[in-house]
């Protein structure tokens, strides 16, 4: 057990939006190359944790390490470079572009040619350029989109996109992934596919993932371990089959189990 | 033949020149747009180039060269000033901050003596020909177009579509939003610059609030997908007033129904496309 590393710490991780608190004192350890799950209900400040370790959101309160590195003090672009990326709840394509391009976008931080090698269109820049631009057709193609590269990002239907996002966020070269709902508006066949393309992305890249998911076979089948929060505070924290048997997890996503007289008497009331 | 341009040249000569100063300007407002902020500082930088370089030429009797590069450095460090405090605004804010700059310098030079206050500054020298400022446009279109197409450019449009997004690509956005201010003020001054060697006379109401909103425009009508968009605005813009000078009363009226038609059908402008984003 020593030898395997843990690639994100999170530490009370808290987040204040005036009296919401939208994430309480949140803690969990992502160890390397594992699938990661954080689930649960609606609101219960998923996002907010995601928002928070890629530096969208800043931290009211806690602490995030990628590979014993802090990691709070950091803009997004910074910790980009260090190797987090993530996809987003609501797909945020750069629609315009071509599908091609989105992906060398993510690649921004690992290109080095400044704007003097641009401006004369020096040999390492063209280079590069093309490297990129090769490096992204293989990503394409490591997602199944390679037909759709020069399409309108925009065009691609709603599966598509949230692929190419993963493509994107692959592009740059992430120590850790971020999913958020990964599979949120596939269909069955889509979300079914999608599963041994994360497994992939585990056992042949090597790679770490966070995954916030509510689809519970695909969590249940990928996940390593899952950490449950609910109204922004961890409630369980385990292999996946330790969190479907615990207590507080079959609380917070069916309800309390009430007393089956205290639940008639208003009911039967209100019938007759 | 040759005589019929010559005395073509001649006659236009202003809208010829004209054309030339305003894609500058079309430019400068293009970097800025590209990046998904409202520009509205760009005749505040023109006038202070404007003025930095014809004081260098009329005033202290610096050569031309020099003056150029006054009318660069001085509004890239204004931008380099203001930039600080004014990049963390977005849309309206940024544009009204932008429109008090402009504001502040029109005052400045008004009360501003030496530069001859409310008089503007006159005998400037004349400097600069067809072939200098028609070079400048062409250069820096090409310019443009090869950091287009490159990681700057694909940052660029990233911003403009979604910073957020962009951000977690790991583009440094203050850093961008910075340095697209300072381009932009620098190819405002050396508009502003190349502009007053040509009219001999510049005054402090030249670069106001009306000055600002017609740069703007250029980039509405041609469209921001390529460079060459904001200067087929500029082009169209300044032409237009001089090929409906025949509807002599009714000219400014239907200038300006073209425009609000033009906008109203083409909102993505007139050159509509975007251009490919790798090399």
């Amino acid at each position: 057990m020593a030898t395997i590393k843990t690639t994100l710490d999170v530490q009370g991780l808290t987040k204040k939006f005036g009296g919401l608190i939208a994430a309480d004192d949140v803690t969990f350890q992502v160890s390397q190359n594992t699938v990661h799950g954080l689930i649960g209900p609606n609101g219960a400040g998923k996002t907010t944790v995601f928002n928070m370790i890629s530096g969208v959101l800043p931290a009211t309160a806690g602490s995030i390490r990628l590979l014993d590195e802090p990691l709070d003090k950091l803009p997004t672009w910074e910790r980009t470079r260090r190797g987090v990326a993530r996809t987003f709840q609501n797909i945020r394509m750069f629609g315009d572009m071509r599908v091609v391009e989105n992906v060398i976008t993510g690649m921004h931080s690992r290109l080095k040619s400044d704007i003097g090698s641009i401006l004369i269109r020096q040999r390492s820049f063209k280079k590069e350029e093309r490297e990129a631009e090769a490096v992204a057709h293989e990503q394409l193609a490591f997602v199944g989109l390679e037909k759709a590269a020069d399409r309108r990002a925009g065009d691609l239907s709603y599966g598509d996109q949230r692929r190419l996002e993963i493509a994107r966020a692959l592009a740059s070269q992430p120590k850790i992934l971020l999913l958020d709902e990964p599979a949120a508006g596939m269909n069955p066949a889509e979300t079914h596919a999608l599963i041994p393309l994360l497994q992939r992305l585990r056992d042949e890249r090597g790679l770490t993932l966070l995954i916030v998911e509510h689809d519970m076979h695909l969590v249940m089948s990928l996940c390593d371990r899952i950490t449950v929060i609910n109204f922004g505070k961890r409630i369980a924290d385990g292999t996946p089959a330790e969190v479907r048997e615990h207590p507080a997890v079959i609380e917070a996503y069916l309800g309390h189990k009430v007393d089956d007289r205290k639940a008639a008497g208003p009911a039967s009331k209100v019938r007759s | 033949m040759l005589d019929t341009l010559s005395d073509l040249y001649w006659t236009y000569q202003n809208v010829i020149h004209g054309v030339a100063v305003n894609g500058i300007l079309a430019l400068s407002v293009y970097v800025v747009l590209s990046i998904g902020q409202l520009a509205l500082g760009q005749a505040a930088f023109m006038g202070i180039g404007a003025y930095f370089g014809a004081i260098a030429t009329t005033k202290l009797g610096l050569p031309f060269p020099v003056a150029i590069l006054a009318s660069i450095l001085t509004p890239a460090a204004v931008a380099l000033a203001i930039g600080a405090p004014t990049l963390r605004l977005t849309g309206v804010y940024l544009a009204i901050s932008m429109l008090g700059l402009g504001e502040i310098s029109r005052l400045l030079l008004l009360n501003w003596d030496y530069a001859g206050g409310a008089l503007g500054l006159s005998g400037i020298p004349e400097r600069g020909d067809v072939y200098l400022l028609y070079g400048v446009l062409i250069v820096l279109i090409i310019a443009f177009i090869f950091v287009g197409r490159s990681r700057l450019g694909r940052a660029m449009e990233a911003m403009r579509e979604d910073e957020t997004a962009a951000g977690v690509m790991g583009v440094n956005i203050p850093r961008y939003k910075l340095a697209a201010l300072v381009v932009s003020a620098m190819l405002a001054g050396l508009a502003g610059c190349l502009s007053a060697h040509l009219s001999s006379f510049i005054g402090p109401n030249e670069y106001g609030f009306e000055e600002a909103t017609t740069i703007l425009s250029f980039a509405l009508l041609g469209g921001i997908g390529t460079p060459l968009g904001p200067v087929a605005g500029a082009t169209i813009l300044t032409l237009l007033p001089e090929v409906l000078r025949f509807l002599a009363d009714y000219r400014l009226m239907i200038n300006g129904a073209i425009i609000v038609i033009a906008i109203l059908f083409m909102p993505r402008g007139l050159l509509s496309w975007r251009m490919k984003r790798t090399v």
